[in-house]
């Protein structure tokens, strides 16, 4: 079955409300209860963040951002991955573990940064092992929630049809945890953009959260609120892209 | 039984030597060691600048946790009973919910000041969303034969929302609360940290500027033994209401 976007009700309703909140807004802003220090219209974020793509001038900070998001995001899915699958196997470790696991994201972890710059200094690589930091427990726990869930009438067959380790993992785990896989690594690309750019609001050379920290610094509205359009528009084209791949593949699984 | 608390133990004393050993490794400019973190911990705890930073993380922390479950029981109650609002707003949540909403901090403070308002704006901006969001999905998934049974036994519609939905609509909104209030007191911690004078946040941030590791580490390990038992308190409510109901 193939997935295609399908126009409905719902949907038309939910482009007039987001239009409708847009439209607002710029009213707000033009008529001025909402006044031009603390934010611009709309349009002129839209207008500053075109310009900010056409002229490049910051496009350094967006490819620094950029590369180091990629990094600690494949950092954080493989290793998650790995530490998630081992963990699957020594449940003795793992029972004690999650709940410390799942109380991770609830302490800011980027508050280890600086020392994360003591030991690598201010640049990339301190970043990246934030952002990684911060990803790679959200894929360690959705790794083993997805090895957990090979339904026992799929184990049963593939014990049947006497399949070999290999082919078990290839035909049977991997594809049974693939839904929680799938959600793992949207998580872990969520949490390594979070980790980044907060390490760069706090001390950085360049990069996106660099650039909106010091034009906020500096009172450039419309260079700030250009620069958060990009990050929001990027992330959720990418988070959007994964969640549709998410949910293609638990109702190809009927995982939940 | 026995085993378990033997795991834990073995596992504790694990990550105490794991530590100890990165200690060792990159020395006390980077990671203090779990004794020296421990001892810093305990005296932090006997001050009294650390009790009022406490309070005041305690206070935006207890306000915002409300704002955030009421108001995200009430939005997902309203969207969970209306399919239509619900179709239209669920994408909009789930967008809302998933972007990085630390970008937004310049925001939140030029709208709200530095000040204990920001800090709440933060932790609601973080909580509301996912209560909202597993409210909608609990009251939706609540099973058409309960729907039934309401009506076969002819029940008023506060009784029905009373002895049937609520019991069965509980463990799903309570498994929300538990990550909205867990993300609550994360917003309220970033919203210290970027935008305030008072608060465990502004201590650690203080701490990051001067850089004192040990203060650093212990302010963290305090945090992390709180948030990890609220969420295992709300973890045990949250299994107690799964059984029993």
């Amino acid at each position: 079955m193939r997935w295609r976007p399908h126009i409905t009700e719902a949907g038309i309703a939910r482009a007039v409300v987001i239009l409708l909140a847009f439209v607002a807004l710029e009213v707000l802003c033009r008529v001025g209860i909402i006044n031009r220090v603390t934010m611009i219209p709309p349009s002129e974020m839209v207008a500053s963040l075109w310009s900010i793509l056409i002229t490049g001038r910051y496009n350094e900070d967006i490819l620094f951002t950029l590369f180091n998001v990629i990094a600690a995001a494949l950092i954080a899915i493989v290793g998650g991955f790995f530490v998630g699958a081992a963990l699957h196997g020594l449940p003795r470790l793992r029972r004690p573990l999650v709940p410390l696991l799942s109380a991770w994201y609830a302490i800011p972890t980027f508050v280890f940064y600086p020392l994360l710059i003591v030991a690598f200094g201010v640049g990339r690589t301190a970043l990246i092992v934030m952002g990684a930091l911060f990803g790679v427990v959200a894929m360690i726990v959705n790794t083993t929630l997805g090895l957990d869930h090979v339904p026992p009438a799929v184990a049963k067959t593939s014990a049947i049809l006497r399949l070999g380790s290999l082919r078990r993992l290839m035909l049977i785990r991997l594809p049974s945890a693939a839904p929680h896989l799938v959600t793992g690594i949207k998580l872990a690309v969520a949490y390594s953009v979070i980790g980044i750019v907060a390490g760069e609001f706090i001390l950085a050379t360049q990069g996106v959260g660099k650039r909106i920290a010091f034009s906020y610094d500096n009172f450039d509205n419309r260079t700030m609120y250009g620069m958060l359009l990009l990050l929001l528009v990027a992330v959720m084209a990418v988070n959007g892209a994964l969640s549709g791949w998410e949910k293609r593949l638990h109702r190809r699984f009927g995982a939940r | 039984m026995k085993s378990t608390r033997f795991d834990y133990l073995l596992l504790l004393a694990g990550m105490l030597a794991l530590w100890q050993l990165v200690h060792w490794a990159v020395g006390p400019d980077v990671l203090s060691s779990p004794w020296a973190t421990i001892r810093r911990a305990g005296e932090l705890v006997a001050t009294r600048a650390f009790w009022d930073h406490a309070a005041a993380t305690a206070t935006a922390f207890g306000i915002a946790g409300v704002i955030s479950i009421l108001a995200g029981i009430a939005l997902g109650l309203w969207l969970g009973l209306r399919r239509f609002a619900g179709d239209v707003a669920d994408p909009i949540l789930g967008t809302l919910y998933s972007i990085p909403k630390i970008t937004l901090y310049p925001i939140i403070l030029l709208l709200f000041g530095l000040g204990v308002s920001a800090k709440i704006a933060f932790g609601v901006i973080h909580g509301v969303f996912p209560i909202a969001i597993f409210t909608m999905s609990a009251v939706r998934n609540v099973a058409p034969v309960y729907h039934r049974t309401a009506r076969v036994l002819r029940l008023s519609p506060a009784a029905t929302a009373l002895t049937i939905m609520a019991p069965a609509a509980l463990p799903e909104m309570l498994a929300g609360i538990r990550v909205g209030v867990a993300l609550t007191l994360l917003g309220v911690l970033i919203g210290e940290l970027f935008a305030s004078t008072s608060g465990l946040g502004f201590a650690l941030i203080r701490a990051m500027d001067t850089h004192a590791v040990a203060d650093i580490m212990a302010i963290t390990l305090l945090l992390f033994v709180f948030a990890a038992s609220v969420n295992a308190l709300l973890g045990f409510v949250e299994r107690r209401a799964r059984h029993g109901g």
